[in-house]
């Protein structure tokens, strides 16, 4: 018997032609040749055809004790040919088997972002064995230590570092951002990448599931069968639905004593577009997030988000790129550009993030200092051509240079504007600049946000660690209705925590890195830019391109998707009631409401197969135009 | 124990997954099914002293389903 329904499943799309071509000569058959009885034959035929895999699937059905739409169908076209509606018979299973086979076919199409995206993952790896040959091995079973060969063109299996070897990388797939990387030795590499040009290999401190890679696929591979409560509500529902139809059919039968009736009641039966509906939805907004970097850790996220009043922000590499930058640099004396030579070859000595928004500046020579000195908490000092130069903050330079108003004043001055800053100063007092330096918003952080309010968030609030000065000049520029600063990883959890008891509903959006408290207490969490395993562990929606306008298409991919889960339950509710409604009118037959019952749930899967094409409206284009219009 | 991840061919009726979700439940010495419609995916707990995946695999291939490949992992 198992052998007989793997067959039918195997040629199911052969079969169903078959039948289709048949009916469609028994069809003409009866028009043009009046051959009643090769009609009937033909009837028959497909009838028989069309019956044996439904039954087979119903039989293991009552043997698993479940009631199924298959044992609805086989009883109904059992009872068709007892009473010798020989074609009703074949037309409702030719439907059923057909219906089957375009639901298969129509949910391979909403699944296949989220297939896309499995697809994408590496399978197998050159490993370098220890007498330095290599051999293909299935990225399962590779072990952190193991040494990998990669080649130009060919995918990153593996996390790791660069043992040997140079290469420009495409980390599109990680970070959403499709631009070359350059890969030195020492340098870490992410499975799923692409290797546009060079040969590396790679030290594997993760393969496989354990991959930052790996983990994404896992999250989406979760989140597309995630269930909201309306969901699990139908799940139940449908359960019982199906055997209360068929004790409605048989009590129908019992009192009208009509057969035929009866049978077509049961036909009705199968609650499919609604069971359907919703799942189909899911994959598709699921798959749609995705493909553009927005990874929803379920359909329930998105019902939760739509619900979001209160939009919480930390502020570094959040609001702000998170990369310190050179804001401005006044020169009280000296020539501006040698004092760049300068500062750039020295910071490049140090490690410290002001430090490095120095040396991305262009440096017009390259110059050698020596008789390098750190002194803590202050900055550096070294020497240039038997020069000596100072390089930090205040305290460093106070001995050289006391009193000097003007210094004073504008420290005080650029320091109020928000900025960081580091004096340079040469010992011989010929040379003294301020550089001024800023973490710098992001770009379009504003109409983002504006995007924000616009969507119905009522609230837009800033939590950083950083100084009052500094947190006000970055809310100043950006529509943030209050901020709070200097606040620790933990008052940020409890300032969520004491708007949630006043009623709000509040989503945090962090880097990850230092906010997991505050992620772990909001409605919704909100990670920004992968790569970090706490953020995709505490979050509900992780955003791998580090920018806010996938914030703002989140907000609105997720009460798209909601809403089409919305359209596809209604969908399916009217055309019960219009199935019912006809049959008891006397326009539904047992044909025509199978031909209804399919099409429903083809019209539910097309539905949700607008999620996979819809755009969030804030495409770079849309948002650098001028009448920037939402609707 | 052993968690066990069985991909199926593709899932296209609700009442597939029922049905697979029953079966697999009906099999003693699982645990904690969980079938998933869009993945094509049927995850479960299992006790080795009690079943093998084979008898779940041969279970679930009764109804008319394929399995296409198994994964399982210690816990």
């Amino acid at each position: 018997m198992v052998k007989i329904q793997q067959f039918f499943a195997k040629y199911r799309q052969l079969i169903v032609t078959l039948m289709t071509v048949l009916l469609a000569l028994a069809e003409a058959a009866r028009w043009l040749g009046q051959m009643t009885v090769g009609y009937q034959v033909v009837m028959i035929i497909v009838g028989i055809i069309g019956l044996i895999p439904i039954l087979l699937t119903a039989i293991s059905s009552l043997q698993v004790r479940l009631v199924s739409i298959d044992v609805l169908v086989s009883i109904a076209v059992i009872g068709a040919f007892i009473i010798g509606e020989y074609n009703e018979a074949a037309i409702v299973t030719w439907l059923f088997m057909l219906g089957e086979v375009l639901e298969e076919i129509t949910l391979r199409k909403t699944r296949s972002a989220v297939k896309q995206l499995d697809d994408l993952a590496p399978q197998t790896a050159s490993v370098i064995d220890s007498d330095g040959t290599t051999h293909q091995e299935d990225v399962d079973f590779l072990d952190p230590g193991m040494h990998v060969l990669i080649r130009t063109g060919s995918q990153v299996p593996v996390d790791g570092r660069v043992l040997t070897g140079t290469a420009l990388v495409n980390e599109a797939s990680i970070t959403g951002e499709s631009r070359m990387v350059h890969k030195q030795v020492g340098d870490e590499v992410f499975a799923g990448t692409i290797l546009e040009n060079g040969t590396i290999t790679v030290n594997t401190t993760a393969a496989g599931d354990n991959t930052t890679f790996g983990k994404i696929i896992e999250l989406v591979d979760e989140a597309q069968d995630s269930q909201t409560k309306t969901q699990r509500f139908i799940d139940k529902f449908s359960q019982y639905y199906t055997p209360f139809v068929l004790l409605v059919a048989v009590l129908v039968g019992i009192i009208t004593r009509d057969l035929r009736l009866a049978i077509t009641v049961m036909v009705l039966g199968c609650p499919g577009a609604l069971v359907i509906g919703v799942p189909a939805s899911t994959v598709a907004g699921i798959g749609n997030g995705a493909r553009r970097g927005i990874l929803f850790k379920g359909s329930n996220v998105m019902d939760t988000l739509r619900h979001v009043d209160t939009v919480a922000f930390d502020k570094t590499g959040t609001l702000t790129v998170g990369r310190p930058t050179v804001q401005t640099l006044l020169v009280l004396k000296g020539d501006r550009q040698t004092i760049i030579d300068q500062a750039v070859a020295i910071e490049r000595l140090a490690n410290h993030p002001l430090a490095q928004a120095i040396t991305n500046l262009k440096p017009r020579q390259e110059l050698h200092p020596t008789n390098l000195q750190t002194i803590k908490g202050q900055g550096l000092r070294a020497q240039i051509a038997q020069q000596e130069f100072l390089i930090g903050n205040r305290n460093l330079v106070s001995d050289v240079i006391t009193n000097n108003t003007k210094l004073n004043h504008e420290l005080n001055r650029i320091t109020h504007a928000g900025n960081s800053v580091v004096i340079f100063a040469s010992a011989d007092h010929t040379e003294l600049a301020i550089f001024g330096i800023q973490d710098q918003l992001r770009p379009q952080a504003a109409l983002a946000l504006q995007q924000l309010k616009q969507l119905g968030v009522t609230r837009l609030i800033m939590l950083t660690g950083d100084n009052q000065n500094t947190a006000r000049k970055i809310a100043d520029d950006l529509p943030i209705d209050e901020f709070h600063a200097g606040m620790l990883p933990a008052d940020k959890a409890d300032f969520i925590k004491e708007e949630q008891t006043k009623g709000h509903q509040l989503a945090f959006v962090g880097d990850g890195i230092n906010d997991s408290p505050a992620l772990s207490v909001a409605d919704v969490a909100v990670a920004m830019g992968s790569g970090t395993d706490v953020a995709m562990d505490v979050s509900d929606l992780v955003l791998v391109k580090s920018n806010l306008n996938s914030l703002v298409a989140s907000f609105q991919l997720a009460s798209q998707t909601i809403k089409n889960m919305n359209e596809n339950i209604l969908i399916a509710l009217l055309t019960v009631l219009l199935l019912f409604v006809g049959l008891f009118v006397g326009y539904i037959e047992m044909a025509s409401g199978m031909l209804i019952h399919e099409l429903s749930i083809l019209i539910v899967i097309f539905n949700s197969m607008r999620l996979i094409k819809y755009l969030p409206k804030l495409d770079s284009y849309q948002f650098l135009s001028p009448n920037n219009n939402l609707e | 124990m052993e968690k066990v991840m069985m991909k199926l061919g593709g899932l296209t009726c609700p009442s597939c997954l029922t049905k697979i979700q029953k079966s697999v439940e009906m099999t003693d010495g699982t645990a904690d099914v969980k079938v998933l419609f869009n993945a094509g995916k049927v995850k479960f707990n299992l006790d080795s002293l009690v079943t093998s995946p084979d008898v779940v695999q041969n279970n679930i291939e009764k109804l008319g389903y394929t399995v296409q490949g198994i994964k399982t992992k210690e816990i």
